[in-house]
């Protein structure tokens, strides 16, 4: 996920646009040891990445309680309401299951994980278990400095194989040599779903004689009828310059889903085509007709769902991190759905994936427990937890089938479960190379601002493609092959 | 100073002594170890590729020579030298025209007035940039007051928009900024005495011609402070911009202190980073020195 990270979309964007005061100091308190912590040798040599794969578990399922007394070292960034609370309980749940195992939690904001993981994973006492974030940036870079153990014997053992559909295992890969994202071994399993949502305000498409869109179509031709009945269609800020990715990604997704990911992860043509090019010309179109605040650039992202959950605005087209938030003020007049499939009762598709990736650390000395516990905040009952505290797993269990199907909760189970079994995610864009979100982000406040044309628009993306694509074959070309 | 080779007991009372660095050298080790030696580091790594995390590799003056070659480099160190305009040359202007007024004038409740104007040095930057950033908003307070007295056409986005949203973020540093030059005017123009005025007055002086020949001239010292403090926190900017517009739109408004964050934790390109930085302390230096030069003719 991170962002400006830039790495993926989501999560940078959505702690960070919450959390920013908190984040100045230890930003700047990360920057001054990270001078101090440079001492002589910059790096390591990279050598841990042609490590053989999969640390240990080859004798069947590890069983945790044979450890002796072990401290399992986690960071994460599960701060937040319902995700602090799951996690807390899990933590408990699996100390209580295995009492030698002590879990010391050290949970920071999406922000300050970001900026002090590096300096802990490079350091000679790293975590057990840490939350990485997937793309370029970061979890390929940790693979990349072989900071990071590969899963895929755990996978084996544990089932996960089987547990997550391919489309999201395959957004925790990274190639043996340390430089693909999206293929190769498994570094990490994720806990819980996203996806970029179609919000509705019940009311405001019943005001203006609408039902909720059951075709693409239906929810283009619905966004005049609004325009017409004096409402703004969708409400959107993009001061936060990452939001616009989102809602390009929904557009481009539904001129051309598989295309895009295959870009995404590396091997696809890029954006100078045809889906690219009809994406950004309709959304120029929905700003140029309103149906998009023409201010967006202007408008926070925090403050536009604000104005969503206040009736201002009848769509609002974003993550499903921002449920809960509406949920409260508007109730049951908010209604949900992925975006509505071109034709009726066809396959959805739109932009999301997984949260951060828990992944174990090559210099934990219990890569066994890390594992054990991975799994145990993951399965079944892990989902039916997550599922009693608001939050959306990955993969649903029992516990999803009795929410309400007509809640905003139950609606949002069933568009994932839903986008799943018709494989409709496509990743996150910025996901695309390891500047991508700065490339897009800027280019599609120009595309907002009316200062690029769509050609101009898909030629600035293609050329940071085009130049990562020549970079990644040329290092391929020059070095020899790093995996063992 | 020619007896500096003298022994001790001959050299005359106030006189420097050797012995006069042992005082200092506690605060010395402090500031070396905590603001010499990053720095040294820092200016280290500013010349070797490196990600923070795999082998680093020598880059020479690669990342220099990036500064003045690459636009999104270049860039942002012309937009600090725009935010200077509104973080020091503006607040002076303003303190200076104020603290002239309150010379002549007697104010009714000018301790009141001062504290007010002060405030803003009081709060954090990023207090002042979410207060800000919600006044700026499209439906923010100031485009509320544009519409009221009819000035619709001038209401914009003004964060979002490419010309205005570096001059919108300048705006605050004039808010900022004003009250400390103000204060440190007042203060200064307190010492000038009262006979100064008279005189001037008695030869005819106007206003105008008073200011100029006598408030201005007196206040040179602390004008030179009031630069120099007011150039560093303009240059240094970076939690304004980090909770305002985080450079955007596209780059119009990136500066050289977001572009270190930037590059540093989220490009991972920290000897590029680095190399920011350490240019960006050079030209802090370089003008702090020109204006304490220049301003408060003080020679080496």
């Amino acid at each position: 996920m991170g962002l400006r990270n830039k790495g993926g979309g989501r999560p940078r964007a959505r702690t960070r646009t919450r959390s920013r005061s908190r984040t100045l100091v230890p930003a700047a308190l990360a920057a001054g040891l990270a001078v101090i912590a440079a001492g002589c040798v910059p790096g390591t040599d990279g050598s841990g990445a042609v490590q053989s794969g999969g640390a240990g578990g080859t004798g069947g399922v590890p069983d945790p309680s044979k450890a002796g007394n072990v401290t399992l070292t986690v960071w994460d960034q599960e701060v937040r309401g319902g995700q602090n609370a799951e996690i807390e309980q899990l933590n408990k749940e699996f100390e209580d299951k295995y009492p030698n195992v002590r879990i010391k939690r050290v949970s920071r904001s999406f922000d300050d994980l970001k900026t002090t993981l590096k300096l802990a994973l490079s350091g000679n006492n790293p975590p057990d278990v840490v939350q990485a974030n997937q793309g370029y940036p970061d979890m390929v870079a940790f693979v990349q400095a072989g900071l990071l153990t590969p899963l895929d014997n755990y996978a084996g053992l544990y089932g996960w194989n089987t547990r997550y559909p391919n489309t999201l295992l395959n957004l925790n890969r990274v190639s043996a040599d340390g430089k693909q994202f999206g293929t190769g071994r498994l570094y990490g399993i994720s806990q819980t779903g996203e996806f970029v949502g179609l919000y509705y305000n019940k009311e405001k498409l019943a005001d203006a004689g609408l039902e909720p869109p059951k075709t693409w179509k239906e929810f283009t031709d619905s966004l005049a009828t609004l325009k017409d009945e004096g409402e703004l269609p969708i409400q959107f800020g993009n001061l936060d310059q990452w939001p616009a990715i989102h809602t390009f990604g929904v557009l481009q997704d539904q001129f051309g889903a598989a295309e895009t990911r295959d870009t995404v992860l590396g091997r696809g043509d890029g954006f100078d085509n045809a889906h690219t090019k009809e994406a950004a010309a309709l959304l120029a179109d929905w700003i140029d007709k309103g149906y998009l605040p023409k201010d967006a650039n202007g408008r926070g992202y925090d403050d536009a769902n604000k104005q969503f959950a206040d009736g201002e605005g009848a769509y609002l087209m974003t993550g499903i991190w921002v449920q809960a938030d509406l949920t409260k003020p508007m109730g049951d007049n908010l209604g949900v759905m992925a975006p509505p499939p071109a034709t009726e009762g066809g396959s959805p598709v739109t932009t999301g994936g997984q949260g951060l990736s828990w992944s174990v650390t090559s210099k934990s000395a219990h890569p066994d427990v890390a594992a054990a516990y991975l799994d145990f905040i993951t399965n079944e009952h892990a989902a039916d937890v997550m599922t009693e505290n608001g939050v959306l797993p990955a993969v649903p269990g029992k516990a999803a089938d009795e929410v309400d199907p007509d809640s905003p909760d139950g609606q949002m189970i069933a568009a994932w479960k839903r986008l799943n079994e018709n494989d409709g995610l496509v990743p996150y864009l910025d996901y695309t190379t390891p500047t991508f979100y700065d490339t897009v982000s800027a280019a599609l406040q120009d595309l907002i601002a009316g200062k690029t044309s769509p050609d101009g628009f898909a030629k600035k993306l293609q050329d940071d493609y085009g130049a990562f694509m020549e970079k990644q074959r040329g290092d391929d070309a020059g070095s020899e092959p790093a995996g063992s | 100073m020619k007896s500096l080779t003298a022994s001790y007991g001959r050299r005359a009372p106030g006189e420097p002594r050797a012995v006069g660095y042992l005082y200092v050298l506690p605060a010395l080790v402090i500031y070396a170890l905590f603001l010499l030696v990053p720095f040294g580091q820092s200016v280290w790594l500013s010349f070797l590729h490196w990600d923070g995390l795999t082998r680093a590799t020598s880059a020479g003056f690669d990342n220099y020579s990036d500064i003045f070659t690459d636009p999104s480099l270049r860039a942002p160190f012309g937009h600090a030298l725009v935010l200077l305009i509104f973080y020091s040359a503006l607040p002076v202007c303003i303190g200076l025209l104020l603290a002239a007024a309150m010379s002549r004038i007697r104010v009714r409740g000018l301790t009141f007035f001062r504290t007010v104007l002060f405030l803003p040095q009081v709060l954090a930057m990023v207090v002042v940039g979410v207060a800000w950033q919600s006044i700026l908003a499209p439906d923010g307070l100031l485009n509320d007051v544009l519409r009221a007295v009819g000035l619709d056409s001038l209401a914009r986005p003004w964060l979002g928009d490419y010309d205005w949203a570096l001059p919108a973020v300048g705006i605050v540093g004039t808010w900022v900024m004003t009250g400390l030059c103000l204060v440190l005017f007042l203060a200064g123009a307190q010492r000038i005495p009262k006979e100064l005025y008279e005189a001037a007055r008695l030869d005819g002086a106007g206003a105008f011609r008073e200011f100029f020949a006598v408030t201005l001239p007196a206040l040179r010292a602390e004008i030179a402070v009031a630069l120099t403090l007011t150039i560093v926190a303009g240059l240094r900017n970076f939690d304004l911009i980090y909770v305002m517009t985080s450079g955007g739109p596209g780059e119009a408004t990136s500066v050289p202190a977001y572009e270190v964050y930037h590059r540093a934790f989220e490009l991972n390109q920290v000897g590029s980073a680095a190399a920011v930085g350490v240019a960006l302390t050079v030209l802090i230096f370089t003008l702090t020195v020109t204006v304490s030069r220049l301003v408060e003719g003080r020679r080496s």
